[in-house]
This record gives structure tokens, C-alpha cells and sequence, in this order.
């Protein structure tokens, strides 16, 4: 009855969304209670679906009843699953510190529940076309959250990531329609056998449609060319929404680019479009070098990593674009990894802003004698992502590395060597970003006089100005922990994802 | 190239137009839709322009389920009576017009809220007012770097 879970999940934050808004009306700050409980039950069913998953195999749900491949069917696999579970984890513990440091309205808790739902959602489904709506729905609640602080700079941020990231989300409908012409079909798991069967890998229709899919991704998720959007929306947007939106937003996107290519159009497909694939390659390429660099042009602290974000994703589309298992695995590694530290990153500097107003590299001044444990968490979070073994971020970089080296040795191209001298370079670009922030943090030298704290005026936070609220900084050193933990579970990931890795390379 | 064969690669064109026009408008209007966004400084009028896009996407559904000759898809007891046309993407359509509803609400809803604060919907001036109140960087986030580089948002 496990399966029952899957559209429990996706149905209940959705119909739960309405609720904060209902009962708005008659009390005031009913939002949050009803936000913890719904993501506390989510976090529960996560944790069901994927214990279920990684003992005893994927399955799934046809909804209402409706047999595939005419009926939409929610599908929990072990890469779904692993993504199902960052979604929950990471929203629940948003609440923990948007209770603190806000936004607390009602209207947030419903957009908040509408986004977590449709997170799970693209996590889920095995339909083309529900992907796309739940895409829709993750990007409509992620413009109305960027604005939430209704500041004229926030609503223009989200104006142009609402036009970008609906042109996105526009063009990978034109892509499903293209491939829809191709093979009648729009389940995942049978378009991937009717493109073999009713049209062929190198059909012009096929090709153009995995473009058109690919480049609306690569708008969602932000890579070089189209990251326009990302530094504005996550500097302008209310520090927990940046938390939330950094973690996940694009993840899910990342994820859906990763699930389309290899549960759709299946690696076959990739091997046997070499112009695609190289396509691929150079974007990523480029976007882990252009990331990098601007990321360390920056002295904002939430554009820093904001363009971090923009070449972290492009080694996860390179993972996808090598084809290689260890590259794959390295990949989904990466994605979940990159969620939980961007996660924990802007969960400190939210931290570190409400509390000492520190919004500028320059701010960090020494703010690790008031707050220690803050601070000493962001710079482990900041270490894991430029790759520092033992940590998530390691882990995942050297599984992509690898996998590029690896297959460049396979095939004698130079492309691999090339993916993998990139991401060396873009590692020293990040350990030169964090290294400013880490230097700042503890050997700028200057004594800080606790009265003069500035506290964030304009989101009318509660937290005390001049200390770091308990159970957000608990959370926050939890994210660290983890990210090194997860540094030592390189065997768990490979046997855990080894089922998914080996159906799709099969 | 002879003579023969423009003629031919002409009528094959003309074909198209006659026979495949409906996919010629998608392609137009998701054009049209693409250099509004791109070009108008207005905001409302790229929102209008994201609705063209979408309206072409919509055209590409509808103009992909059309049969010749083919009935509204109603089947009579028993079955029979075809052929029909294809019921399914009518129903993505419709589904697509309602995101697409609310993505304009959300949309509109944002431009009221700028044109609230700054008086303005034309992005130039718009970008020009927040430069001044510091919203906007001027260069990469750096003084004194070329500007431009970093904001980069010449497509919307």
C-alpha cells in the first residue's frame, strides 16, 4: 500500500496550501502550524517511499485507476526517491528558520505548501506533460515567493525570472509536443520504447525536440548563456524564500533534465547524436567557468553564491551529457550534495543577516568571535563545496571527474580531460570565493563592539540583533554535519543508485 | 543549381504554405512572441508577448490533432462512426491555457507593484531608477569594473 504515498504526497501540501489562506480569515498566524505539520508528514512519507525504494525496488501509482501509458502514473525510483526526500527534508527544516527570521504572512505558508507539493511533484511523475505542469507550478509559487517582501526590487527580479523561466518552461512544452508527433505517446517509459519503435534516433523530430527540451532547462536551471535571472531573483528574494529557491528550484529542474534524458530519450540516443552531446558539453563547460568567475567578481554574499549555483549546475549537466555511469552517478550525487549546501550556505548568511546585518563580504568582519558556531558552519559548507574531502561536495565532483577522465579514455577524445580540467579550475575559483568569506570570518581583526550590531530593519524580523537565533543555528550546524557525514557514504551511494545506474545503461 | 530544381525546392515550399500552414504560423508567431519579449521595453507589452509565445504552442497542439475529415470525438454507443480527431491534445491545451492564465495574473500582478514604486513600466528607465537607489549594480558587483557585464539582462 506504499504506493499510495506517491500521489498522498504531491495531493495533500497542494489541497493543504488553501488552508492557511481559509482559515486567514478568521485567525492570524494559523500559516505555519499547518506548513510544519503538512512538511513533517511529507518528511514521513519521504523517508517511507525511499526506505521502500532502496529495500525492495522501485514501483509506482496509476493514477485514478487509469493503466499506463494512457493514465498519468507517479513513478518512485531510486533517483526520484533520493530527490523526493532533499525536497522534504529541506523544506521542513525552511520552516525552522523562516519562523524565526520570516516571511511569517499566511499567504507565505500557502505559496511555501504549493511549492513544496510541486517539487514533489516533478520528482514523481512519469508523464512528459504532468512534468510540465508540475513545473509550472513549482515556477508560478517560486515568482509570487521572490516577491514576497513586496519591495519594487524583489517584483522586478521576479518579473525577469517569471519571463525567462516561463520561456523555459514554453520551450520544453514545444519539445514534448515535437516528440508527442513522433511517437503518439507521452509517458516517460513508453515514448522511451515508441521512439525505437514509430520513429529512430537520428528522426529530425526526435533531435529537435530533445533540443527543445534541453534548452528549456537549461533556462530553468540557469546555466551560463540564460543564468540571467538567478544573482537577481536570490539576492532580491527574502533570505529563508533564497534558502528554499537556491536549494531546490533549480535541483528540480536539474533532476527532470537528468530523468528526460536517460529515461526518455535513454543514453542510446545520446550516443547516437554526437552534435547534441558536444552542445552539451561546451554550455556546461563554459558555465562552470563563467560561474566561477564572476562568483568570485562579487561582494554581495547571496550573488556570490548565487553564481556559484550557475557553475555547480553546469558540472550536473555535464555529469548528464558524458554518458558515463560514474559521471551519472556523480552527477545525482552533486545534485542532491549541491541542494543540502546551498541549503546550509544561505541558511548561515540568513543567520548571519538577521543577526548582525552582515549582507557584503566586508560585513563578515570578524563575526566569528559573536558567532562561532554560525560561523564555523558556513565555512565547513563553504570548504565542502570547492571540494574539500571528507564532504558531499567532493564526493560528487570526483565521481564526475572521473567518470570524464574515464570515458575520454574510453573513446580517445579530449572532451572528458577537458570536462575534467574545467572543473579543476572552477574548484580553485571556489576555494577562492569561500577563502575570502573564511578569511573575513575569522582574521579581519577587528574588534567588534556588540552595541553597534545592525539588525535587518526591513523584513520586520524578530530575531534579537546581535545573536544568532537557537533552533536555525541548530539546523545549520545539523546541514554541516551532514554535508561531511554524507563525505564517507561514497559505497552507499554507488550500491544505492547502483539499480538506477545499471537499468539506464543497460 | 538548375533551373529545373529551384522550380522544384519553390513548389515544395509553396507546398508547405498550402498544405502545412498552420505549423508556418506556430513558427511565426513563436518568433513574433520571442522578439516582443526580447525588444519591446515595455513591460506589459512583454508580458503580451509571452502570451503570443504561448499562444503559438497552444496552435501546435491543436494544429497536431487535426484529421481530415475527421469528427468532433464523440463516440456513439457501440463504438464506430470515426474518424475522429485527436481528443488528447485538446485536453493538453486547455490545461497549458490555464497555466498560462495564472502565469499572466502573476505577471500583471507584478507590474502593478513596479509601477507602484518607480512610475514606470519601460525597463530602460526602470533600470536607470534602480541603478540610482542601488538595487542594480553598476558594473559586476565591483566598482569601478566595466559596466553592464554582470547585470547582463539585455534579453528581457
Amino acid at each position: 500500500m506504499t504506493d499510495v504515498l506517491l500521489p498522498l504526497s504531491i495531493a495533500v501540501p497542494i489541497v493543504a496550501a488553501t488552508l492557511p489562506l481559509a482559515l486567514g480569515l478568521r485567525y492570524d498566524e494559523v500559516g505555519w502550524p499547518i506548513a510544519a505539520v503538512t512538511t513533517l508528514g511529507l518528511v514521513g512519507s519521504a523517508a517511507a517511499v525511499a526506505f521502500e525504494v532502496y529495500t525492495g525496488g522501485p514501483f509506482d501509482h496509476e493514477l485514478g485507476g487509469f493503466a499506463p501509458p494512457i493514465g498519468i502514473e507517479l513513478v518512485a525510483d531510486e533517483l526520484s526517491a533520493a530527490v523526493f526526500l532533499l525536497v522534504a527534508l529541506v523544506s521542513a527544516a525552511t520552516l525552522v528558520l523562516s519562523r524565526v527570521i520570516g516571511p511569517r504572512g499566511n499567504a507565505f505558508h500557502s505559496a511555501y505548501l504549493l511549492l513544496s507539493g510541486g517539487l514533489v511533484g516533478v520528482s514523481l511523475t512519469g508523464d512528459l506533460f504532468n512534468l510540465f505542469v508540475f513545473l509550472e507550478i513549482v515556477g508560478l509559487t517560486t515568482y509570487a515567493l521572490i516577491a514576497a517582501d513586496r519591495s519594487g526590487a524583489s517584483a522586478y527580479a521576479s518579473l525577469k525570472y517569471l519571463v525567462v523561466g516561463t520561456v523555459g518552461a514554453s520551450l520544453y512544452l514545444v519539445g514534448v509536443g515535437y516528440v508527442f508527433l513522433a511517437t503518439g505517446t507521452l509517458n516517460m517509459a513508453d515514448v522511451s520504447v515508441q521512439i525505437v519503435e514509430r520513429a529512430s534516433y537520428t528522426d529530425p523530430l526526435v533531435q529537435a525536440g530533445f533540443a527543445f527540451i534541453a534548452v528549456g532547462f537549461a533556462l530553468k536551471i540557469a546555466l551560463f548563456p540564460v543564468h540571467t535571472w538567478q544573482p537577481d531573483a536570490y539576492q532580491r528574494a527574502p533570505d529563508a524564500v533564497t534558502t528554499l529557491v537556491a536549494a531546490l528550484v533549480s535541483t528540480a529542474s536539474a533532476y527532470a533534465l537528468i530523468r528526460v534524458t536517460y529515461s526518455v530519450f535513454t543514453v542510446d540516443f545520446l550516443a547516437a547524436n554526437d552534435a547534441i552531446v558536444t552542445v552539451i558539453l561546451l554550455v556546461s563547460g563554459v558555465s562552470i567557468l563563467a560561474g566561477s568567475a564572476l562568483a568570485v567578481m562579487q561582494s554581495d554574499l547571496k550573488r556570490m553564491f548565487a553564481y556559484s549555483s550557475v557553475a555547480q549546475f553546469g558540472m550536473i549537466v555535464a555529469a548528464v551529457g558524458i554518458a558515463d555511469e560514474t559521471a551519472l552517478l556523480g552527477g545525482i550525487v552533486h545534485l542532491v550534495g549541491h541542494g543540502l549546501l546551498k541549503f546550509g550556505l544561505f541558511c548561515g548568511l540568513a543567520l548571519l543577516a538577521a543577526g548582525y546585518g552582515a549582507r557584503r563580504v566586508e560585513d563578515l568582519a570578524s563575526l566569528a568571535r559573536d558567532a562561532p558556531f554560525a560561523s564555523g558552519a558556513l565555512a565547513v559548507l563553504g570548504l565542502a563545496l570547492v571540494g574539500i574531502p571528507p564532504s558531499v561536495g567532493f564526493l560528487g565532483k570526483w565521481y564526475i571527474a572521473l567518470g570524464a577522465v574515464r570515458s575520454a579514455g574510453a573513446t580517445g577524445g579530449v572532451v572528458g580531460v577537458g570536462i575534467a580540467a574545467v572543473i579543476l579550475a572552477s574548484t580553485l575559483f571556489t576555494l577562492a570565493y569561500v577563502a575570502r568569506v573564511i578569511e573575513r570570518l575569522y582574521f579581519a581583526g577587528v574588534e567588534r563592539d556588540p552595541g553597534t550590531a545592525v539588525a535587518d530593519g526591513g523584513s520586520g524580523d524578530a530575531a534579537v540583533p546581535g545573536t544568532i537565533p537557537t533552533a536555525p543555528l541548530v539546523v545549520l550546524v545539523a546541514a554541516a554535519l551532514v554535508a561531511v557525514g554524507l563525505g564517507f557514504a561514497g559505497a552507499a551511494f554507488e550500491t544505492l543508485l547502483d539499480p538506477y545506474l545499471s537499468e539506464v545503461f543497460a | 543549381m538548375t533551373a529545373a530544381s529551384t522550380a522544384i525546392a519553390a513548389q515544395s515550399a509553396l507546398d508547405v504554405l498550402g498544405t502545412r500552414h498552420a505549423y508556418v504560423v506556430f513558427a511565426l508567431l513563436l518568433c513574433i512572441g520571442l522578439y516582443m519579449m526580447i525588444a519591446n521595453p515595455n513591460l506589459v507589452k512583454k508580458v503580451i508577448g509571452l502570451n503570443l509565445f504561448q499562444t503559438a504552442i497552444f496552435l501546435l497542439f491543436i494544429a497536431s490533432a487535426y484529421v481530415d475529415g475527421g469528427a468532433i470525438p464523440i463516440v456513439p454507443s457501440g463504438g464506430g462512426g470515426g474518424p475522429y480527431v485527436s481528443p488528447l491534445p485538446h485536453v493538453l491545451v486547455l490545461t497549458a491555457i490555464v497555466v498560462g492564465v495564472s502565469l499572466t495574473a502573476v505577471a500583471l500582478a507584478l507590474c502593478i507593484r513596479i509601477y507602484d514604486e518607480y512610475g514606470t513600466l519601460r525597463v530602460d528607465t526602470l533600470r536607470e531608477l534602480l541603478r540610482e537607489e542601488g538595487s542594480l549594480p553598476a558594473g559586476p558587483g565591483l566598482p569601478g569594473s566595466e559596466p553592464g557585464r554582470d547585470g547582463g539582462d539585455r534579453d528581457d
